[in-house]
């Protein structure tokens, strides 16, 4: 087996969106509640918490269960 | 959604309402990841989805102190039910495959890999053969073994933190932090080596 160019991009655009400070899967999972109900009701949560939104943006567990969440929240608002 | 404020549901949960508090609660919950998985879960979906509610309900239960009250209690109890089924959707999907299935051949001893798919252009070939070999001289000199194999296990054979983390004997969280450790190792030896992010990124654009 062999690397393609796009695991080698992949591994590339992750070491530049790497930051000195990141917040963990843990310190994200804390502050998801506060970040997602900022942004159900509009307001410019990513502006907020720009480390939180950083995080989902680079980790894909995190991604997938905060989108998994929002979802949820959609059902439970109808 | 119930009317019950942040403090009523705390009050309830742990008081002589109990069991009513759990049962709305766990309506609540279903009604959430019933929509919310059925995208995700094909078979037996309302059963798997009740196993997930009363596996969360414990969790919540055990996690009732550590509540902040920044959100409605509603969205923290489904934050933690919709961790609860994705740990097991993914410990799931993922039990028969182990690292090393995931890894690229060789990868034991970090022998110099190959594109798959390198340029048709020579010239971007040899530029492309040339980058790929000081990745892996920097992931082989400057990350440990934990670190090689995990990146690669996530980037080249899409395994969830999660689950390399339980192959790894550690957690989630601190698997993101040797890969923040990865990251940042691999982001300065570019730079000392004279390379931007950039740079290397354009020479793999398009194979």
């Amino acid at each position: 087996m062999k690397l393609s160019t796009a695991t080698v991009r992949k591994m590339i655009n992750s070491v530049k969106s790497t930051r000195d400070q990141e917040l963990t899967c843990d310190q994200c999972h804390d502050e998801l509640d506060r970040f997602i109900e900022m942004k159900i009701s509009g307001k410019k949560a990513s502006e907020a918490m720009p480390l939180v939104q950083e995080h989902l943006d680079r980790c894909q567990d995190c991604r997938e269960e905060y989108e998994v969440l929002l979802e949820a929240l959609k059902a439970l608002s109808k | 959604m119930d009317k019950r404020t942040n403090q009523e549901w705390l009050d309830d949960l742990r008081g002589q309402d109990q069991a009513q508090a759990i049962e709305d609660l766990r309506r609540t919950l279903k009604k959430g990841l019933l929509y919310a998985l059925s995208s995700w879960i094909n078979n037996d979906l309302e059963a798997q989805v009740e196993d997930f509610v009363q596996d969360a309900i414990l969790r919540i239960l055990d996690k009732l102190d550590s509540f902040r009250g920044e959100s409605h209690f509603t969205t923290w109890a489904q934050k933690v039910a919709v961790r609860v089924a994705f740990t097991e959707m993914r410990r799931k999907r993922w039990k028969d495959i182990s690292i090393e299935d995931l890894l690229p051949e060789d990868s034991g001893d970090f022998t110099p890999l190959a594109l798959s798919d390198p340029s048709p252009d020579p010239e971007k070939r040899a530029t492309q053969a040339s980058l790929l070999k000081m990745i892996e001289d920097i992931m082989r000199e400057d990350l440990s073994e934990r670190q090689r194999t995990a990146l690669l296990a996530i980037m080249h054979g899409g395994m969830p933190l999660e689950e390399v983390a339980r192959r790894m004997d550690t957690n989630r969280n601190a698997l993101y932090k040797l890969l923040h450790d990865a990251r940042k190792q691999m982001r300065n030896r570019l730079i000392e080596r004279g390379f931007s992010t950039d740079e290397v990124l354009a020479v793999f654009e398009n194979g």
